[in-house]
């Protein structure tokens, strides 16, 4: 109707264009500074972390061993603690790559389909958009529809093995306390080791616990709360902890990289441990 | 006073360009006082969509610096005195003229949304709901319908040829709330895929960015919904169903 009167009074069709403004966008404050920020941490992030992989050393100092290197999965592995039992990986790419391979794919992908760093390199990367109400700098757009980006619709799944990861690393962090005694076997102590491994343990946990998979599942699919007030509680709890999302995410990415890089450099003998206990 | 440049955007769908008008402003003005400041002054065939001057109607929704804004909402003093600004209409609808946007793509969006079909009711012929089971659904009934959000939203902004197929953040959360509602019997997971097109969504989260009413529409609307096409593909889902029970929706 409205359309109607419109072109009646004005006399003139309307054409369906819109605004003719040519300029990409209009925004005038720093809106490039986020992505540009994101795009060197998370690239440097992926170097050093791809870097510390290949190393296939350094990552094992009783009684600290690495995010990236947990769980022990190769004979040749130095961590004793899980090293008995297990295949000799031999496999021609695997042989020459390290075994830190096999265990990145987890939490790799779990990163990777998180809704939260989608944000970031779709922004960051992808450019799709750089910023808002800045033009997407490619011209042909089909989203998450089609394969491979179709793929990060199975989140979830990277969430089921990330929390098998976090009883990994909470298991990494209790043998943090267990030093090797002078006298034979163990002691119980304290080293800031123990310490660096604890915090990583709870921003990752932190980070995977207010994933938005996890929020769905443990009571977002619910429609009537009043129903199941177990999970009803429960997505409340997870609620809260969903909002710093965000906040965990990079949190969790410093702790694991410098976690890896403290446990490398007390390894290397560039830094020693300090006991506190 | 103090005083700014603002660079209105001033035509048709013909053509149109910038004009700078040289304002002066007052305690407490907002830009849209200023555009009728114009309006009175210099420019009396300008333009411009407004009602309530409070953030409640949803109708003066602009582009202010290149960002979507309501101009009734926007402060003069978030400026820097002497700067200049610049109004433009909102860039994903078709323009009618100088800052009024054709919306009528919502309107056609709206239409298209599978209603609520409620259960049936009590044995006492009455429906009942209790208050945690809507809460969640409540926000997204603040929305004013100003279509920031639909008009931030890259996969109609940048790509028009989207647009048939994809209904928008401000309908992602219609639907959402729909779906979350706790008497309604239709399962819209496959149809906000099929027809709305909520794949194209890549959270970017620009909509909730520019929501006036704060709305959480992607943690809170959009993921949700993309978990809850999941479940249709999530064989620990699946079973869970087999031993509780369908949830007795049917498809959209
Ligand atoms: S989060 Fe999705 S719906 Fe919202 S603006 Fe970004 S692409 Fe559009
Ligand atoms: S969801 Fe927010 S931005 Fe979108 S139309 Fe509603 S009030 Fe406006
Ligand atoms: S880990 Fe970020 S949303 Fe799941
Ligand atoms: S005039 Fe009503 S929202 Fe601005």
């Amino acid at each position: 109707m409205i359309r109607e009167v419109l072109k009646d009074q004005r006399g003139h069709v309307r054409a369906a264009a819109r605004p003719p403004i040519a300029a990409a966008h209009l925004r005038k404050d720093a809106w490039w500074a986020l992505p540009l920020t994101t795009f060197v941490v998370l690239t440097a992030f992926i170097i050093y972390s791809t870097w510390a992989a290949l190393q296939n050393a350094h990552y094992y100092v009783a009684p600290y061993l690495s995010p990236f290197y947990s769980p022990c999965i190769s004979k040749s592995c130095v961590h004793s603690t899980f090293g008995y039992g297990l295949p000799d990986m031999t496999f021609p790419v695997i042989g020459v790559l390290s075994p830190a391979f096999l265990i990145l794919w987890g939490p790799g992908l779990f990163r990777l389909t998180c809704y939260y760093y989608r944000k970031a390199y779709y922004r960051s990367f992808w450019l799709a958009p750089a910023a808002c109400a800045v033009r997407d700098v490619k011209g042909g757009y089909s989203g998450e529809t089609r394969f491979p980006l179709i793929v990060q619709n199975f989140h979830r799944y990277a969430w089921y093995v990330a929390v098998i990861f976090i009883v990994l690393l909470t298991w990494d962090a209790l043998l943090a306390f267990r030093f090797p005694d002078p006298r034979g076997g163990t002691q119980f102590g304290i080293g800031i080791g123990t310490l660096v491994m604890w915090i990583n343990v709870i921003f990752l946990a932190g980070y995977t616990f207010s994933c938005h998979s996890c929020r769905h599942v443990c009571g977002g699919h619910v429609d009537v709360f009043s129903k199941t007030p177990a999970r009803s509680s429960l997505w409340h709890v997870l609620t809260r902890l969903n909002e710093k999302h965000p906040t965990f995410a990079w949190l969790s990415l410093f702790s694991v990289g410098l976690t890896d890089l403290y446990i490398r450099l007390v390894s290397m003998g560039i830094i020693r441990d300090l006991r506190i206990l | 006073m103090p005083t700014y440049t603002m660079r209105v955007f001033r035509g048709d769908p013909g053509g149109g360009e910038f004009k700078d008008y040289r304002v002066e402003t007052g305690e407490g003005m907002v830009v849209l006082d200023v555009i009728h400041r114009i309006q009175a002054t210099e420019a009396p065939d300008l333009a411009c969509r407004w009602n309530c001057k409070a953030g409640k109607c949803g109708s003066c929704s602009a582009e202010i610096n290149g960002k979507p804004r309501l101009m009734c909402m926007t402060r003069m003093n978030l400026f820097e005195e002497g700067e200049t600004i610049s109004v433009a209409p909102i860039r994903t609808f078709p323009l009618i003229r100088d800052l009024v946007t054709d919306v009528s793509y919502n309107y056609e969006k709206a239409k298209q949304v599978p209603p609520l079909r409620l259960k049936p009711p009590d044995p006492d012929g009455k429906y009942r709901m209790m208050q945690e089971d809507v809460d969640r659904a409540q926000e997204f009934h603040k929305c004013i319908e100003c279509f920031l959000c639909q008009d931030v939203c890259h996969v109609i902004r940048d790509h028009e040829e989207h647009k048939p197929k994809f209904a928008g953040p401000r309908f992602f959360i219609k639907i959402a709330g729909l779906a979350m509602h706790p008497l309604d019997t239709v399962d819209r997971t496959k149809w906000v895929g099929t027809h709305a097109g909520v794949g194209l969504c890549n959270i970017t989260k620009c909509c909730t960015e520019v929501c006036p009413e704060h709305i959480h529409i992607t943690d809170n609307g959009i993921i949700p919904m993309k978990e809850r096409m999941a479940d249709n593909v999530d064989p620990v889902v699946w079973l869970l169903r087999k031993f509780r029970g369908a949830k007795g929706k049917q498809p959209a």
